[in-house]
């Protein structure tokens, strides 16, 4: 993966809209937030191969920057994002690394599914 | 204390690198004693969340550098049976719960160890630590007294030792200590974030830190019937 470039990446998003994508979005701050210090309240959320098609994406050029999927009936939107590839497979992987180099948030695309 | 002689060692633990940290001497004195170890690691760690910045891997890569990892730290521990279980990162507890007992129990009856390692219920921290030390506990809880393997369990939340008081099973790792470095720097993608942490820990004086490259620490759990 390599660092956002806006332009680039809202190309490859726009190479995925309208069609039956599958989606991985993840948002975490670590098993362990709360053992290592206890006031963190500790959330997140994990979906992967959910099926959807989205009508817009866009990315905002801010950083972290924020990317949002428009639906028929509905959004899909991920902020945090700092790092991105086309991986060998053709999936569109998105992800936000904290300072520590540690995944905050991921946002991936595929036209197949992805692995369990 | 001496090691506890040993017919078959049965090792359960979810993610790669959970039994670098926790027990790598331990199995590595066994080998060394000629004793069977199988390791049956349930996941590959997909979630690990040290991917780097700038990154080495992306969330779809991790899973095969960790099983190349797993396999790396298995040959400096000596383990030559390891069982990779297939089931996803942080979906163990989400898993059904006769399922997750009879993926041990299966095990067990296989393999009919005297021993079993693996985390402590209650105070193992991490969700799929938790779920798969229920799994255990309930698979051994259901074999009668007499024939039921020894469990050591590890625990490290922090409030382990106020509730449940020290480890019963203290076991010196320092003849072996070169081959749990190798085995915890062959888990590369988590070491750096590890050590880290322990040395953190070792700052702030928390148990299982202090002498965590000499020591390995276990409860050995008692059943209630």
């Amino acid at each position: 993966m390599k660092e956002v470039q806006t332009n680039e990446l809202q190309k490859l998003l726009n190479s995925f809209a309208n069609k039956d994508v599958y989606i991985h979005l993840e948002t975490t701050n670590g098993a362990y937030a709360t053992h290592f210090d206890e006031k963190v309240f500790n959330a997140g959320a994990f979906i992967r191969n959910a099926k959807i098609r989205y009508e817009l994406a866009k990315i905002i050029d801010d950083t972290p920057h924020r990317v949002g999927l428009k639906m028929e009936h509905g959004w899909v939107y991920a902020q945090g994002i700092t790092h991105y590839e086309l991986d060998e497979h053709g999936r569109l992987l998105m992800a936000g690394l904290d300072y520590t180099g540690k995944l905050a948030v991921a946002l991936e695309i595929s036209e197949t599914p992805f692995s369990y | 204390m001496t090691l506890q002689p040993q017919r078959q060692i049965l090792v359960v633990f979810p993610h790669p690198d959970d039994e670098a940290f926790s027990s790598a001497g331990t199995i590595r004195l066994y080998r060394n004693m000629g004793v069977p170890v199988t390791y049956a690691c349930l996941t590959l760690g997909e979630m690990g969340r040290n991917l780097g910045n700038p990154p080495f891997a992306t969330r779809e890569s991790l899973p095969e550098i960790r099983r190349k990892e797993l396999k790396e730290a298995c040959e400096f521990m000596g383990i030559d049976d390891l069982r990779m279980m297939g089931l996803r990162d942080k979906t163990v507890e989400f898993e059904d719960d006769e399922k997750m007992v009879k993926l041990v129990t299966d095990l067990i009856d296989e393999l009919n160890p005297s021993l079993i390692i693996t985390f402590y219920p209650g105070y193992a921290v991490h969700p799929d630590h938790e779920a798969t030390a229920r799994a255990v506990i309930e698979a051994v809880r259901r074999i009668k007294p007499e024939d039921r393997p020894t469990v050591y369990a590890c625990a490290f939340a922090n409030n382990t030792v106020a509730e449940i008081g020290e480890p019963t099973v203290l076991i010196d790792v320092s003849s072996v200590k070169q081959d749990k470095v190798k085995a915890l720097q062959a888990h590369a993608s988590q070491t750096a974030w590890m050590i880290q942490e322990s040395t953190k820990r070792v700052d702030e004086g928390r148990p299982m830190s202090d002498s965590w490259l000499h020591y390995e620490k276990f409860y050995q759990y008692e059943f209630e019937d």
